[in-house]
Parts: structure tokens; C-alpha cells; sequence
């Protein structure tokens, strides 16, 4: 039977010849991720399923990255309480402040995750490791737990949703902007339930830092994940980070698809998400006239190190706007340094940003960076909803780092194309 | 087991971030969770919700953030169940496995008004508009999701199974 990249590697995961749509499975884990606000409700719930131990001390990762370094007394105990677990456990993969980085940049960066794997996180930007050619997805606090206790989860097996990729993105287009005039295409909810699965000669055109951002945004498309065939970048990167042996699974080319939609990256422009969906894409020359308070350049979705390097391209020799608040967060410890060592941080401070430890904080709303009432924010973040960054009646603008640049550097929406 | 309730009404794509924000998620602490549910679309919920009542909204309920501590949130409330047009994966997960009963009905989701009394029959998945007299069918939930349900949730179906 012909399948699909995802179904192949739930197959595999299932020890079932075949899957198809709909079927519900029980799939074996490679890994299991939570952080310091998942990871204590599912501390809770491991007793009540009735196992002395986790599965793998080894396959599990603690992340504590959203409100740490410890934002209140409340947010360290919840640290407290994850801490005080993987000691017990001996869990391999827990990550102190110091090391710690933003959970789905982290996880990559050191080689956590390889192509072919299925991983759960507790986390709903677990999606973004479908850019390694992964299964992998977001579930809650229960799911995790069960995770731990026996290395398998239940999955009703996605159908799926093809993008091809043809022709590449203009300079200073990005994944970001890609993603977003997908979701702008088919709504916050046009792949609920499916997996997004990007294909075509136009996926070697795009960096890994790339599909890391477009699979990273899957969820907001109400996808169960937004997966990428692996080629020649994803095993450099798979190397060059000490990942174990890849798994590779492929398309067949008679697999079925719900839907397939053909995409020029050659014709996506700079986008912008205004509030209060990340499907509300606009052009980003169409924002000229909405003036901004802050930019946050940072998260799961746009705070490695190629991100950093576009805002810096822009930043170069300029200022961010009077009364403009700009915050950059690296988000892991090896990219703060990486960027540090590169100069960017001269580049980013003559700027006049600010620039913070790896954290989720401002992204979720937690803090660093909260916004007031009124207030407007272009954000390399992931989400607009309502109340998302701070006050219900402030307001979230999802860019590229290239538009948040250009953006911090006029107090108003700029397409960086322009500069 | 049956539930009866007044409803509150929502729109589509209600986000777990209107459901609680992000700002409580430094504890988990359910009553303190309830004690804020869906404060930033609705701050009358809390002060007006009562044991039983039932929530009905649209396309996509509970999209974004994986935390669980929204329909434990919800949950806690009182509310005994959410009708909608969909929900979004991970919701639907998470109430399945800490035990919130939802139902998936586009007709309910579509006429049923806030303020109306509305009984559901968890055996049968008829959903009954006592104040209009309108009766419509949820979809039934596949024979797996049965089981984890009769279970009581995710825990004590894997301690019993695995």
C-alpha cells in the first residue's frame, strides 16, 4: 500500500506493515519533552499510572525554558519540582539555566532528535522537529506522563495535506513569511487534525533554520505535524550535531493526499500576521501606518542564529526608533554565544536593543517584555491571540526577524525589502 | 451519566490562552486555575458559571498552547461539558484524557443560544435544548476513545493495560 512520509514512520513506530488514515495506533516513543509548566502537572499524574520509573532515563528531556531564569517564587517552585524529578529519575537530558535554551531550538541543537523518530512533547510547538524528517507533536500534561511511564502513545493516524515547494524565497523572504501565507491560505484550523507535508524541488532551497520555522507553525494551522523530507542539509545538520544514525523514510509516489497545493517561493512576499489570528497574513508594505511600541526577536520559531544575523543585517549602523522598546533573545546558550562571538551583540546594542538569556518569556506573555494596554508588539513569536503578550486589549504583530528589524527601526510596519 | 446546564456561548478558534492565560501558569493548582478561566473574553464566566453548566462554541475550540491546564481549568469551573463545531488536536487530547466530557455538533454549535437550558445524555450523545425543545445527535466517539473513557482517562487505562 502506498503511504506517506508520516504514515510511514507511525508504521514503523506501530510495528504494523501498514497504516492508513483514521486508524488509531499505539506508537513507541523516541523521546518524551516537557517543560516548567507541562512537565509538573505530568510529575503529578506519573503515580497514578501505576509504573516505579520513567521508560528511558534517557529519553526523556526537561526543558525548563518559559519562566526561567525563575520569573516569580511560584515559577521556582514549579523549576523546583522539575528539578527535583530528573534527580530522582536520573533523567540524562535535564537542562539548568546556564544550559538550558529554548526547548525546540535546544532539542536539535543537541542532537536529541533524528530523522525517522517519534517524539511527544508536552509542548505544542513540538511539531517544529518535522523539519528533521520526525514525527513529531505536541500533546498535554497526561500524554506525557503516560510517555514516561511506557514509552508508547495512542495516535489516530493523520491524513495528509501536500505542499510543493517550487523555485526559491527572495532575499530577505523567509520561512516565517512562507508559513505565514500558508496559514493565511488555509486558516487557523485548515489542517486540524492532519499532517502538513511539505515536498518539491523548491524544499533544497530553504535553509534547515527555515524549515525549522515553517514545521515550528504547523500547529497553527491545527496541524498534528508539518514534516519535510530529509535530503542532503538535514543529514549535514543531523551530523554536524552528533544525531543518532537517521531513520530515512520517504513519500511514495502514489501516496494519497487530502489536499495538495502548489507554492512559487519566488512570489512570497514579506508577511505580517496583524492581531488576533496568525492566519490574519498581510503584506508587510500594507503595515506602514501602524505604529509599534515594541519587537521582540526571539522563540522556538525565530531565535537561532541565522534569525539573529538577519536582524543584524538591518540593524547594521542604524537605531531603533525613539520611545521603540527592542528585545533580542538567542535562544539557546550555544547561540547567544555564537552570536556574541560574531559581533552581533556590538551591532544589536549600538542599535540600541536589549538583549536577554534564552527564555520563552515574552513570547507566552510570562514576562520580560510584557505589553500594556494598548500597546503594539511585532513579534518573530508564533501567536497573536488576544491577551497573548501581556494586557487583553494589547496587540501582537508575527514577522520575520528581517521585518521585526526594519519594523523596530522605522516604529512602524516595514517591509524589509525595502530597506 | 447525563448532564444538565445553562449555556455559555462562544465564537470560533477560542484559544487556550483566552481559556487561562499564560500569566497563571505558574502553578497548577486547579482552583486557582478556575478561578481565572477565560477571563479575557468573558470575566463575567467565573462569577456567573454554576455546577453543571455547559459551554457551546464553534469551529477549532481550544486551539494553541498544549496545556492541559485549560480544560482542567474549565473542568474545575464546573462546567460539565463543551458542545462545539471542532476542537483542536491537543484539547481534544487533553479532555479526553483528564476526563471533560466534549461533543462534536455543528447544528448544536450553530442554534443553540447563550442562556439556554441544554441536557446531554453521555450514552446516547443526544443533546437536547430544553429551551427550544430541539433535540441533535453529537458524533459518537470511535470504540478506542470509548474504553479510555469508560476508564475514567488516560492513567487508569494504561494501569489496567499495559
Amino acid at each position: 500500500m502506498a503511504m506517506t512520509i508520516t504514515e510511514k514512520i507511525l508504521a514503523a513506530g506501530a510495528h504494523e506493515p501498514s497504516v492508513h488514515p483514521g486508524q488509531l495506533i499505539m506508537a513507541d516513543l523516541s523521546l518524551v519533552l516537557g517543560n516548567d509548566i507541562t512537565s509538573p502537572v505530568a510529575i503529578k499524574e506519573l503515580p497514578k499510572f501505576g509504573k516505579d520509573k520513567v521508560f528511558d532515563k534517557d529519553r526523556i528531556a526537561l526543558v525548563p525554558d518559559h519562566f526561567t531564569p525563575n520569573k516569580d517564587i511560584k515559577a521556582a517552585e514549579q523549576c523546583a519540582c522539575v528539578r527535583a524529578f530528573a534527580e530522582k529519575e536520573n533523567i540524562t537530558n535535564y537542562f539548568e539555566v546556564g544550559e538550558v535554551g529554548v526547548e525546540h531550538a535546544l532539542l536539535p541543537e543537541k542532537g536529541l532528535v533524528t530523522a525517522g523518530d517519534i517524539v511527544i512533547g508536552a509542548d505544542s510547538h513540538t511539531c517544529t522537529y518535522g523539519a528533521l524528517g520526525a514525527f513529531s507533536t505536541g500533546v498535554g500534561s497526561t500524554d506525557m506522563a503516560a510517555g514516561m511511564a511506557i514509552g508508547k502513545a495512542w495516535f489516530k493516524v493523520p491524513s495528509s495535506i501536500k505542499f510543493n515547494l517550487h523555485g526559491a524565497l527572495r532575499p530577505r523572504v523567509t520561512g516565517k513569511d512562507l508559513i505565514l501565507t500558508i496559514i493565511g491560505m488555509i486558516g487557523v484550523d485548515g489542517a486540524l487534525y492532519k499532517a502538513m507535508e511539505f515536498a518539491g524541488e523548491g524544499v533544497s532551497s530553504l535553509s534547515m533554520d527555515d524549515r525549522f520555522t515553517v514545521s515550528n507553525m504547523a500547529i497553527e494551522a491545527g496541524a498534528k505535524c508539518g514534516i519535510f523530507p530529509v535530503d542532503d542539509k538535514t543529514l549535514g545538520y543531523l551530523k554536524e550535531h552528533g544525531a543518532k544514525e537517521p531513520k530515512i523514510f520517504s513519500s511514495d509516489p502514489d501516496a494519497e493526499y487530502e489536499k495538495v497545493y502548489e507554492i512559487d517561493l519566488g512570489t512570497i512576499s514579506p508577511t505580517v500576521a496583524y492581531p488576533h489570528l496568525p492566519e490574519n497574513a498581510h503584506d508587510a508594505k500594507e503595515g506602514r501606518d501602524i505604529r509599534i511600541d515594541q519587537v521582540v526577536i526571539g522563540s522556538c520559531t525565530n531565535g537561532r542564529l541565522s534569525d539573529l544575523r538577519a536582524a543584524a543585517e538591518i540593524l547594521k549602523g542604524r537605531h531603533v526608533a525613539k520611545g521603540l522598546r527592542a528585545l533580542i533573545i538567542p535562544a539557546t546558550p550555544r547561540v547567544w554565544r555564537e552570536a556574541m562571538d560574531e559581533g552581533l551583540f556590538s551591532i544589536f546594542t549600538d542599535a540600541g536593543c536589549v538583549i536577554s538569556p534564552p527564555t520563552c518569556g515574552p513570547c507566552l506573555g510570562g514576562y520580560m517584555g510584557i505589553l500594556s494596554r494598548g500597546e503594539r508588539c511585532v513579534s518573530t513569536t508564533n501567536r497573536n491571540f488576544v491577551g497573548r503578550m501581556g494586557h487583553p486589549e494589547s496587540e501582537v504583530y508575527l514577522a520575520s526577524p528581517y521585518t521585526a528589524a526594519a519594523s523596530a527601526v522605522t516604529g512602524y510596519i516595514t517591509d524589509p525589502e525595502d530597506f | 451519566m447525563n448532564a444538565v446546564g445553562k449555556v455559555f456561548r462562544y465564537g470560533n478558534n477560542v484559544d487556550t490562552d483566552v481559556i487561562i492565560p499564560a500569566r497563571y501558569l505558574n502553578t497548577s493548582d486547579h482552583k486557582e486555575l478556575a478561578s481565572h478561566c477565560m477571563e479575557d473574553i468573558d470575566s463575567g464566566f467565573v462569577k456567573n458559571v454554576k455546577k453543571g453548566d455547559i459551554i457551546v462554541a464553534g469551529r477549532n475550540f481550544g486551539c494553541g498552547s498544549s496545556r492541559e491546564h485549560a480544560p482542567i481549568a474549565i473542568k474545575e469551573s464546573g462546567i460539565s461539558c463543551v458542545i462545539a463545531e471542532s476542537f483542536a488536536r491537543i484539547f481534544y487530547r487533553n479532555a479526553l484524557n483528564i476526563g471533560l466530557p466534549i461533543l462534536e455538533c455543528k447544528a448544536a454549535s450553530e442554534e443553540i443560544a447563550a442562556g439556554d437550558t441544554v441536557s446531554v445524555d453521555y450514552s446516547t450523545g443526544v443533546i437536547t435544548d430544553e429551551t427550544t425543545g430541539k433535540t441533535y445527535s453529537a458524533e459518537p466517539f470511535p470504540p478506542f476513545m470509548q474504553r479510555l473513557i469508560q476508564a475514567g482517562g488516560l492513567a487508569q487505562y494504561i494501569k489496567e493495560n499495559f
